[in-house]
């Protein structure tokens, strides 16, 4: 190898060690901003204390269950949707609809997630509180609504892909042997490729729980603990930004950090579980 | 009981596909149609003569001119960043990384990936504290501390694009010039590269629409309801996404909330565009050297 071609070599490792390392520095930035208050309050103690800063509690578990209520819940709501739409996609629709159906699928992933949020503010919430919910609108169940559309083309775009992936000659055999569309998918198509299935999932609920506009500007950002879905929700991301904009010093200030330790966390569980479950990429 | 199923299924589909298309049409329409009165040139000018706001003779209150040269300025510096690291590391990556290592760091990108946007804002704030502490006054929250959040944002995306193209460019033409004795830098610039030119570039498209669209980071590092034009990085600055949040609750007259659905509809139509271009470059120009 040439000397000049070396130097190419350790300009390319230089950028890919910056990158790693910022990646890896974040997480510790927040360690280390976190660091007094995870000291003398205890991580663990932090996630099940509620949140009443008036008396000096920092604890976050009322945006743990925010957070996870509205995951979950979006992701029940969008779960059968996107696996239907990744069949249509992938098999059931006539074949020229296939790519459009695609397309319609790229075309909804680019859709601002603030214009959700903002559609939602003006439509879905007056709608809910005139006919569904009541009170003021704003609840888990509406952000879950809009989260179940937002996280959806994620989904399906990562079923459509493992669907395909099924090998040809396997496909093949089943229409030699005469099998319905149905049938090939119901006996070959999922059990091949239920992990990619179970990865997708888990990349939805990895989107849902990491989006902070659509809770923040739909859920209501009430600091209780929801006990319904019908109640005001305040998520770990939401609690972020609205933490940062109304204060910039104190332990209210220290205690988001441990909402983006916990977030932080949450990312690099999922990202494993989903390298494990697919083997070893994403996409 | 089976016959069942496979009718379930059907029925599971088409229900889905269409309940999508509706929502896909009704957010499309129904930010199209309340907006439908706002959209003119006072949209983007105000009340001001557009030659004196484009050369930034008068200021422009009550117009998104300004949120739309933040949105720009911003995803501009954030690609200028985000563009040579990704490609540098995608390079690395695909062509040079040991194999255990390529599996750490693609692991590591993920995860990046993964990353919510807020968490990566809120790290980008926290540069910020500890830049302060260092220059005391002279740097806050600004245009260049979210360009380069927004940066680190998108920067797994063009790292990942730039990857999967250089390892899908056929074996035939990769073998063809070590063969004829090129380097591996020579075969990386002169065969593997333009190989791979669009997919890459779809890849940059799509961080661009990320940039553009994206709230929670920039929320965290510096834009502001009311800047004018950006005059320097280190201000703070207006940005689109951050006009229609910021209407979607602030809003005081039914005018302002017109512009913010002409606001939304403008970034609906950009992102959408971006989505489905970036679509167009991965799956139909890619050129296959098997097939010719």
């Amino acid at each position: 190898m040439r000397k000049a071609d070396s130097r190419q070599e350790s300009i390319l490792l230089a950028a890919t060690i910056g990158s790693g390392t910022l990646v890896i520095g974040v997480f510790f930035l927040m360690l280390h901003l976190g660091w007094p208050l995870l000291v003398s309050g205890q991580f663990f103690s932090l996630l099940f204390q509620e949140w009443r800063p008036a008396e000096g509690i920092y604890g976050i578990y009322p945006m743990l269950v925010g957070s996870i209520a509205i995951s979950l819940l979006a992701l029940v709501i969008s779960l059968p949707i996107s696996l239907g739409a990744a069949f249509s996609a992938t098999l059931l629709a006539p074949f020229w609809a296939r790519s459009f159906l695609l397309l319609l699928v790229r075309y909804m992933a680019g859709i601002p997630t603030v214009v959700y949020g903002f559609v939602a503010v003006f439509f879905l919430v007056p709608f809910m509180r005139e006919h569904v919910t009541g009170g003021s609108g704003f609840t888990i169940l509406a952000a879950a609504i809009v989260l179940a559309i937002l996280i959806s083309p994620t989904m399906i775009i990562f079923f459509v892909n493992g669907l395909n992936s099924v090998s040809r000659s396997h496909r093949l055999a089943v229409d030699a042997l005469g099998g319905r569309p149905t049938q090939k998918l119901l006996y070959l198509l999922i059990p091949q490729a239920w992990p990619s299935l179970a990865a997708g999932t888990i990349m939805g609920l990895g989107r849902a729980m990491g989006d902070t506009l659509i809770s923040l500007m739909v859920a209501g950002n009430s600091i209780a603990v929801p006990e319904t879905v019908t109640d005001s929700a305040r998520t770990l991301t939401a609690h972020i930004a609205l933490v940062i904009a109304a204060d910039f010093s104190g332990m209210e200030f220290m205690s988001i950090f441990s909402c983006g330790i916990v977030l932080y966390i949450f990312t690099v569980l999922s990202v494993g579980v989903i390298r494990l479950s697919t083997g070893n990429k994403i996409e | 009981m089976r016959w069942l199923a496979e009718r379930f299924i059907i029925g599971l589909s088409l229900i889905s596909t269409a309940l999508l298309f509706l929502c896909v049409v009704v957010v499309t329409t129904s930010v199209f149609w309340r907006g439908l009165d706002a959209y003119n040139l006072q949209l983007i000018f105000g009340t001001v003569n557009p030659l004196d706001a484009l050369l930034g003779r008068k200021p422009v209150f009550n117009g998104l001119l300004p949120a739309l040269a933040g949105t720009a300025l911003l995803v501009c510096c954030a690609l200028a960043v985000a563009t040579p690291v990704g490609l540098a590391t995608g390079i690395y990556l695909a062509e040079y990384a040991p194999s255990r290592w390529r599996v750490v760091l693609s692991a590591l990108f993920d995860i990046l990936a993964g990353l919510p946007s807020i968490v990566i804002g809120l790290s980008g704030f926290a540069v910020t504290i500890y830049l302060h502490r260092l220059f005391p006054g002279r740097i806050g929250p600004c245009l260049l501390i979210s360009a380069l959040s927004l940066g680190f944002l998108v920067l797994p995306y063009i790292i990942r694009s730039t990857q999967l193209a250089l390892e899908s460019v056929e074996p035939a033409a990769r073998l063809t010039a070590p063969a004829l004795g090129a380097t591996r830098w020579q075969t990386i610039r002169h065969v593997l590269l333009p190989a791979s030119t669009s997919r890459i570039l779809g890849g940059i498209i799509l961080a661009i629409g990320r940039a553009a669209e994206d709230t929670a980071v920039i929320m965290l590092t510096g834009v502001v309801a009311s800047a004018g034009l950006p005059r320097s990085l280190l201000e703070q600055f207006e940005a689109l996404p951050f006009f229609i949040y910021y209407i979607s609750s602030q809003y005081s007259t039914s005018d302002e909330l017109e512009m913010g659905f002409a606001a939304s509809f403008l970034l609906l139509l950009l992102c959408g565009f971006l989505f489905l271009l970036a679509f167009v470059f991965e799956k139909f120009l890619t050129r296959n050297f098997s097939t010719r």
